[in-house]
C-alpha cells in the first residue's frame, strides 16, 4: 500500500500532500498568533496609561536579534535552492548557519534578555500612598509630570538590598539598595521618553535607601515576572511560545543536516521537499518575530 | 475500454495487495494492529469507541445532577449515595443530616459538586463525546473510502492525533480524583471564577481541576488540530481518478468544511487556554480585573492578588469566537451522515446537492461572524449588538436551505424505515425545533430575559442530542455492517429509537415552559429553595424531567447490547453492499482490509445515482462504468479480507 502524491505533485492540485499539509498548518498557526496579538491589543487598549510601561527591553539587543533571525530566513531559501542545484555541500554550510542563527538567537534570548527582568526588582504603588513616594515619582508640583500633561508615574524600580524582604510574607518593608535613573530624577524631562536602551541604576548610599511599605505596593512586585504587570505577561508569553517555536525549528533543522540528510541519497526529490517544508515554518517564525519586535520593543 | 482497463489493473494490484496483506497483517502484530495503528479504520474505530463511552459517562454525570434538581437536593438512596461517595469523594458529595434528630440519613450533591458535573458533563459531551465521534471517528472510518484512496494522507500525524486525544481523555478523567474534584466553571471556564477556582496555598499549583482542564484542552486542540490538518490534505490530495468536487458525497463535503472550521477557530481558544494557565500558574492579570474581590474560596473577601487591568471579557470573545464555529462542528458531520443515509434508504437522489453545498459554505464562513451573539449580557451596546443579530439571523437561512433539502429528498421516495432510516428521518423535526428555537434568542432583547436559563438548555440540547446524536446512532446503525462484517440487530434497534424518540422529547420540550418562566440552569436544587416563589408553577416539572432522563438512559442499554452482541453474534452480512447504496466504500471487502481496495478505482458518476430511468438496478455505483456494458465490473465480490 502506497500513499500517492506523497512526493510528487498531484497534476490537478499542483501540491504534494507535505506541502499542503504544512500551509494548513501555518493558518493555524496564524490564529493562534493571532488570538496572542488580539489579546495584546485588547490588554493594551483596556490598560490605565502608567501601567503600560515604555522602553523596558534593549532595542539594539532585539534588532541584532531581528536582524539573526532574517538573515537564517535567507539561508535557509539558499539551502533549499543548493539541494534543487544538487550540490549537497552547500547544502550542508547554509544549513549549519540557518540553525547555527536559530541557536544564536535562542542564546541572546536565554543569557541575556529574559534573565535581565529577573533580577530587576519593580512595584506599583497605590494612588492612595502615591504621596508618600514623591520624591521618586515626580508628579506634583508646578514642573511634575501631572503639570507637563504626562499620566500618573506609580512605579519604582531598581535592586532590593536583600531579595529575602521580597519573598517573605513576614517582612513589612522592601529596602531598595539601588533604584532607575527613572526614580532617581523623577521630574528631569530626559527620563519622560523611552530610550532605546534602558536607563542605568543609580547606587544609593547607606541612609538615602528607598524604603517600601508593602501595605503601599500593588500586589505583584518583586522580579519582573509575569505578575508584575500584563505587559510583562504578554512579553514573556508572546515570546516563549515564539521562542519554543525557535526551537522546534532548530532541532528540525539540525536532525535534516545531521542524521535525516542520509535521505539525500536514496531520495533527493523527498529530501529536497523536506527542507523546503520546513523552511516555509520557519519563515513564519520570522514573520512573527516581525510582530513581536515592534510590538514589544518600539511601540 | 474501461473493462480491459479494470482487467488489465486487476491482477497487478492483487499481486500487490498479496505483498502488503503479509507485510502489514503478519508482521505488525497485536500492538500495531489495535492500539498504535496507522489504519484509517482502526483510528475511526478508536476515536469512535472512546467517544461512545464518553457519551455514557457524561450522560451518567447528568442523571446524578437530575436527581438534585428533582428533588431539592435531597440525599441519593442508599443503594447508589455510598457509591457514588466513595468515587467523587468529599469534594462532590457532602453528608445529609436529618433536620430534627441531626441523625446521618445519607449523601447528597453539594453545590461544589454539582458546578464541578455541570462543567465536566458540557465539557465530556462536547470535546469527548460528540467530536470525536462524529468529525474523527465517522470521518477516519468514512472518508478516505468514499472518496475512494487507500488512507489518510498523513497516517502517522493521524495516529498522533489519536493519542493526543487519549491524553487528554486521560487528563480529564483523572481531574476527577484531585484536591478539590474537577473544573468547576462552566464548559465554558468563564473567569474571573476560572482564574480563582482551585487556586490557593490549599491547592497543588498543577494538580487541581482548573489547571487540569487547560492543559487536558490543550492536547485536545492539538489532536484536532492534526486530525483537520489531515482530512483537508486527503479531500485535496487523494480523490480517486474521477472523483470531481461535483461528485463528493455530501459527507465528505461537511466534514471537509468541518475541518476547516477546527483548523481556524480551535487556536485562539488555545491562546485563551495560555493566557488562562498564565494567570493560574504564574499570577498574572490577562482576565483578571483590578480589585476583584471573591467571597469563600478560602478567600475570604480580600482583594485578590492579582496586578490587575486584565478583561475577564476577552477571555469570552476568544472562547466564542471558537465555540460558535463549534456549534456547526457539532452539527455538519451529524447532517453529512444523515444526508447519505436519507439518499440510500430513499432510493432517490438528494434534493439540491449543489444548493446544500453552497449552504454548508456560508454556514461556515457565517459562523466565524456570530460569536457575539453569546454575549449580549455583557453588555457591549446597542450597535455591535445589532451587528451580530444581523449575521445570526442571516445564519439561519443555510441552515433552512440543508432541513429543506433533506426534507423534500423524501418526497416521493420509496422509503425503507430501518433503524438508521428511523434516526435519520427523526433527526430533521428535531433538528428543525432546536433551529426554530434558537431565532428569538438572536434578538437581543429576548436573550437577555432567556440568558441561562432552561431554554438555552432545551435549545441546544435539541441540536444536537436528538440531532446530532441521533444522527451518530443513524451512522453507527449504517456503517455497523462495513466496519465488522455484521448487521446489529433490527428489533432491538427499533425498540431503541422509539424508547430514545419518546424519552429525548419528554425530557428537553418541557425544558422551554420551565426557561420561559424564568428557571435558571444553575440552580442545583431545582430552584426549590431560593426561588420558589418565582419559578412554582413549573418547578414540578423537575421530576418529570429527570425521570424522562433516567428512562433515556435506560433505553441506551438496548444500544449498548445490541452493539456488543452484534459484534460476535450478528447476522453476518451476504454482500459488500447489503444497503445497495452507490458510494465508493461499498465497494471494499468486508471489513475493508488494510489499503482498503482490491480494485483500481475510476469514478464515474455523481454520488446519488439512486432509481435512474433505464437503469438494470435501482442504485448504480459511482465506480460503475457508464457504458451498457453486460455484465457489471463492479458486482459485490465478498473477499474474506483476513484469509
Amino acid at each position: 500500500m502506497e500513499i500517492p502524491y506523497t512526493v510528487t505533485p498531484r497534476p490537478d492540485t499542483g501540491l504534494a500532500n507535505p506541502k499542503l499539509g504544512i500551509w494548513l498548518f501555518l493558518a493555524s498557526e496564524v490564529m493562534l498568533f493571532g488570538g496572542l496579538f488580539s489579546g495584546y491589543i485588547f490588554m493594551r487598549l483596556g490598560a490605565e496609561p502608567w501601567m503600560w510601561p515604555h522602553g523596558w527591553l534593549n532595542v539594539p539587543v532585539g534588532t541584532f536579534n531581528t536582524f539573526v533571525l532574517i538573515a537564517s530566513s535567507v539561508t535557509v531559501i539558499l539551502s533549499w535552492e543548493a539541494l534543487k542545484m544538487r550540490n549537497f555541500k552547500a547544502f550542508k554550510g547554509w544549513m549549519a548557519l540557518t540553525w547555527l542563527c536559530g541557536l544564536l538567537f535562542l542564546a541572546v534570548k536565554l543569557s541575556y534578555e529574559w534573565p535581565a527582568k529577573f533580577s530587576h526588582f519593580g512595584a506599583y504603588i497605590k494612588k492612595e500612598s502615591a504621596e508618600k513616594y514623591e520624591t521618586w515619582l515626580g508628579n506634583e508640583g508646578p514642573d511634575g509630570r501631572l503639570a507637563r500633561g504626562l499620566p500618573p508615574r506609580l512605579f519604582i524600580s531598581g535592586h532590593p538590598k536583600t531579595w529575602a524582604e521580597v519573598s517573605d510574607p513576614k517582612a513589612k518593608e522592601i529596602v531598595l539598595a539601588a533604584i532607575d535613573e527613572e526614580n532617581e530624577k523623577p521630574k528631569s524631562e530626559e527620563n519622560d521618553k523611552a530610550h532605546f536602551i534602558p536607563r542605568d541604576m543609580v547606587h544609593l548610599h547607606e541612609g538615602h535607601e528607598v524604603k517600601l511599605d508593602k501595605a503601599d505596593l500593588i500586589y505583584g512586585y518583586g522580579p519582573f515576572y509575569p505578575k508584575l504587570n500584563t505587559y510583562l505577561a504578554c512579553y514573556f508569553m508572546i515570546t516563549g511560545l515564539h521562542g519554543l517555536h525557535v526551537l522546534g525549528g532548530v532541532l528540525v533543522f539540525m536532525y535534516f543536516w545531521g542524521p535525516g540528510a542520509k535521505l539525500y541519497k536514496t531520495n533527493p526529490v523527498q529530501f529536497t521537499n523536506r527542507i523546503e517544508v520546513s523552511g516555509l515554518f520557519w519563515h513564519l517564525v520570522d514573520l512573527i518575530w516581525i510582530f513581536v519586535f515592534p510590538l514589544f520593543y518600539l511601540l | 475500454m474501461t473493462h480491459a482497463a479494470e482487467l488489465h489493473a486487476q491482477p497487478e494490484h492483487g499481486a500487490h495487495g498479496h505483498h502488503d496483506h503479509s507485510h502489514d497483517h503478519h508482521d505488525p502484530g497485536f500492538w500495531r494492529k489495535w492500539v498504535f495503528s496507522t489504519d484509517h479504520k482502526m483510528i475511526g474505530i478508536q476515536y469512535t469507541v472512546t467517544g461512545l463511552a464518553f457519551l455514557m459517562f457524561g450522560f451518567g454525570l447528568m442523571m446524578v445532577m437530575r436527581w438534585s434538581i428533582a428533588n431539592g437536593a435531597a440525599p441519593f438512596p442508599n443503594w447508589c449515595g455510598p457509591f457514588l461517595h466513595s468515587i467523587f469523594g468529599d469534594a462532590v458529595f457532602e453528608k445529609a443530616f436529618d433536620p430534627n434528630t441531626k441523625a446521618f440519613v445519607g449523601w447528597s450533591l453539594s453545590t461544589q459538586g454539582y458546578n464541578v458535573f455541570g462543567a465536566m458533563h458540557g465539557t465530556i459531551m462536547v470535546f469527548f463525546g460528540i467530536v470525536p465521534i462524529a468529525f474523527a471517528g465517522f470521518a477516519n472510518f468514512v472518508l478516505p473510502l468514499q472518496i475512494g484512496t487507500v488512507d489518510m494522507a498523513f497516517p502517522r500525524i493521524n495516529m498522533a492525533s489519536f493519542w493526543s486525544f487519549f491524553i487528554s481523555c486521560v487528563i480529564m478523567v483523572l481531574s476527577f480524583f484531585v484536591d478539590g474534584s474537577a473544573a468547576k466553571s462552566g464548559w465554558t471556564n468563564y473567569p474571573p471564577l476560572a482564574g480563582v477556582a482551585d487556586t490557593g496555598p490549599a491547592f497543588h499549583p498543577v494538580m487541581n481541576g482548573g489547571t487540569l482542564w487547560l492543559i487536558g484542552m490543550v492536547f485536545n486542540i492539538t489532536a484536532s488540530l492534526l486530525g483537520s490538518i489531515n482530512f483537508i490534505a486527503t479531500v485535496v490530495q487523494l480523490r480517486a481518478p474521477g472523483m470531481t468536487w461535483g461528485r463528493l458525497p455530501f459527507f465528505v463535503w461537511a466534514q471537509f468544511i468541518t475541518a476547516y472550521l477546527l483548523l481556524l477557530a480551535f487556536p485562539p481558544l488555545e491562546s485563551a487556554a495560555i493566557m488562562n494557565l498564565f494567570d493560574r500558574a504564574f499570577g498574572s492579570s490577562f482576565f483578571m480585573p483590578t480589585g476583584l474581590v471573591v467571597n469563600g474560596m478560602n478567600f475570604d473577601g480580600q482583594p485578590l492578588q492579582f496586578s490587575g487591568g486584565g478583561s475577564p471579557i476577552l477571555w469570552q470573545h476568544l472562547f466564542w469566537f471558537l465555540a460558535h464555529p463549534e456549534v456547526y462542528v457539532l452539527i455538519l458531520p451529524g447532517i453529512g451522515m444523515v444526508t447519505e443515509i436519507i439518499a440510500c434508504n430513499c432510493r432517490k437522489p438528494i434534493w439540491g446537492y449543489k444548493a446544500m453545498v453552497g449552504a454548508i459554505f456560508a454556514l461556515a464562513f457565517l459562523s466565524f461572524i456570530v460569536w457575539a451573539h453569546h454575549m449580549y449580557m455583557t453588555g457591549m451596546g446597542p450597535k455591535v449588538s445589532a451587528f451580530f443579530q444581523t449575521t445570526t439571523i442571516i445564519i439561519s437561512v443555510p441552515s433552512v436551505i440543508l432541513l429543506t433539502a433533506l426534507l423534500l429528498s423524501l418526497w416521493g421516495g420509496s422509503i425503507r424505515f430501518n433503524t438508521p432510516m428511523c434516526f435519520a428521518t427523526a433527526f430533521l423535526p428535531m433538528f428543525g425545533i432546536g433551529g426554530l428555537t434558537g431565532i428569538p434568542l438572536a434578538f437581543n432583547a429576548v436573550d437577555l430575559y432567556m440568558h441561562d436559563t432552561y431554554y438555552i438548555i432545551a435549545h441546544f440540547h435539541y441540536i444536537v442530542a436528538p440531532g446530532t446524536i441521533f444522527a451518530i446512532f443513524a451512522g453507527v446503525y449504517h456503517w455497523f455492517p462495513k466496519a465488522t462484517g455484521r448487521m446489529m440487530n433490527e428489533t432491538l434497534g427499533k425498540l431503541h429509537f422509539w424508547g430514545s424518540l419518546v424519552a429525548i422529547n419528554c425530557l428537553f420540550m418541557p425544558m422551554f415552559l420551565q426557561g420561559m418562566a424564568g428557571v435558571h440552569r444553575r440552580w442545583w436544587d431545582g430552584g426549590a429553595s431560593a426561588y420558589a416563589t418565582t419559578v412554582q408553577p413549573v418547578l414540578y416539572w423537575n421530576q418529570k424531567i429527570s425521570v424522562a432522563a433516567w428512562a433515556l438512559g435506560a433505553v441506551q442499554l438496548l444500544f449498548i447490547v445490541n452493539f456488543c452482541w452484534s459484534i460476535i453474534r450478528g447476522k453476518k452480512v451476504t454482500s459488500d453492499n447489503p444497503w445497495h447504496a452507490t458510494t465508493l466504500e461499498w465497494d471494499t471487502p468486508t471489513p475493508p482490509p488494510h489499503g482498503n481496495f482490491i480494485k483500481e478505482i475510476t469514478v464515474y458518476r455523481g454520488p446519488y445515482e439512486y432509481s435512474v430511468p433505464g437503469a438494470d438496478k435501482d442504485y448504480t455505483p459511482q465506480s460503475e462504468p457508464p457504458s451498457g456494458a453486460s455484465a457489471p465490473v463492479l458486482g459485490h465480490v465478498a473477499v474474506p479480507a483476513h484469509a
